[in-house]
């Protein structure tokens, strides 16, 4: 397997802070609803098992999507609410804050979903989240042993994710 | 933060790795050849480099996604120009037009004046039914599929067969809106 080596991934990555392990959670959904990719490294409490929790992720953002572009007051038309959209149609919502965490969200028009979520004083995290999206086109996509909508299996994937994720403020 | 604007098809071809043109041509003649001695009928052949094109495409949806950095197009027309000015200039160096609007704006041509792919070919007369570049045609519709909007492609004129260019239709059936997946609600 050929290293990918000579080519930057762009965006080049915002510069790394000094302070240590900011992000909680990751997880990357395809537009079927299967998670593709949960990465933990700060949890202390778990509530529901694997399989709920992703299946309440999901749901939660689907709602979520279809509620903001629906109140929004700039776009003209609107239909529904239930009424399923295109992904990266009308307005999208790009994170929510808690008192306790940040949870920051990014879809493609391909239906790419990825959410991280950090501490609550994170600043803006959509060009991380476009750099997480350039890091999984270089190491998922481009990889011809991973079947497109299967989970993620890949290590060096996960490595260089957890290197990046890290030096996130 | 303002958001980043879309980067021009030239832009990216400057900073994307780049393989050598020769290479990538000799090497997908290579591809065509082995193709037709294995399956030897040629329809068979474009169908197998139709579904290449197809496996191909959904995958490269997402690089094209992250290196240029468009969002959602707006409509159809929209879309075409960006497959034509961004996606082939970036995958493949060469700017394709968009001509031949129908009426109600789903159906359009795109033209490639000159193919990497078809440097050095002949297509000799046995093999006059075989579209060589049927890989494209499939990238296409498979990049399509991954943004919900199911196409038909077909290759109008084909430069190998007499034309003086090669025209694809790109022909868009329908918009598939996302569907929640999960059916039980739990």
């Amino acid at each position: 397997m050929q290293f990918f080596g000579g080519s930057e991934i762009s965006p080049s990555p915002p510069a790394p802070t000094a302070s240590g392990n900011n992000g909680h959670m990751l997880y990357v959904f395809n537009r079927n609803g299967i998670c593709l990719l949960y990465r933990e490294w700060n949890r202390p409490l778990h509530t529901l098992n694997a399989q709920q929790d992703h299946k309440l992720m999901f749901g939660l953002l689907f709602s979520l999507k279809s509620l903001t572009a629906k109140m929004d007051p700039t776009s003209a038309e609107k239909g529904n609410l239930g009424v399923p959209q295109l992904p990266g149609q009308g307005c999208s919502f790009h994170s929510f804050r808690t008192n306790t965490y940040k949870l920051s969200f990014m879809e493609t028009p391909s239906g790419i979903k990825i959410i991280l979520v950090t501490h609550p004083r994170t600043g803006d995290l959509r060009e991380s989240l476009k750099y997480i999206y350039n890091l999984y086109v270089e190491y998922v996509v481009k990889n011809p042993l991973y079947t497109p909508g299967s989970p993620i299996r890949s290590e060096l994937f996960n490595t260089t994710l957890d290197q990046y994720v890290r030096g996130i403020a | 933060m303002p958001p980043v604007a879309p980067r021009s098809g030239d832009a990216i071809f400057a900073n994307i790795e780049r393989v050598n043109a020769e290479l990538f041509t000799l090497t997908y003649g290579a591809i065509v050849r082995q193709l037709l001695t294995d399956l030897e009928e040629v329809e068979e052949v474009n169908k197998q480099l139709d579904q290449m094109g197809y496996n191909i495409g959904i995958r490269l949806i997402d690089e094209f996604l992250a290196k240029s950095n468009v969002s959602r197009c707006v409509d159809f027309r929209e879309t075409a120009d960006v497959i034509a000015k961004v996606g082939f200039k970036m995958f493949l160096g060469v700017t394709a037009s968009v001509t031949n609007w129908d009426a109600e704006g789903t159906c359009c041509s795109i033209v490639l004046e000159d193919n990497p792919l078809v440097d050095f070919v002949e297509l000799p007369d046995n093999y006059q039914g075989l579209y060589y570049c049927n890989i494209l045609s499939g990238v296409i519709r498979g990049a399509l599929d991954m943004v919900s909007m199911k196409a038909e492609v077909t290759w109008l004129r084909d430069a190998l067969r007499g034309d003086d260019v090669f025209e694809l239709q790109v022909k868009l059936l329908k918009q598939v809106p996302e569907e929640y997946p999960y059916k039980d609600d739990e």
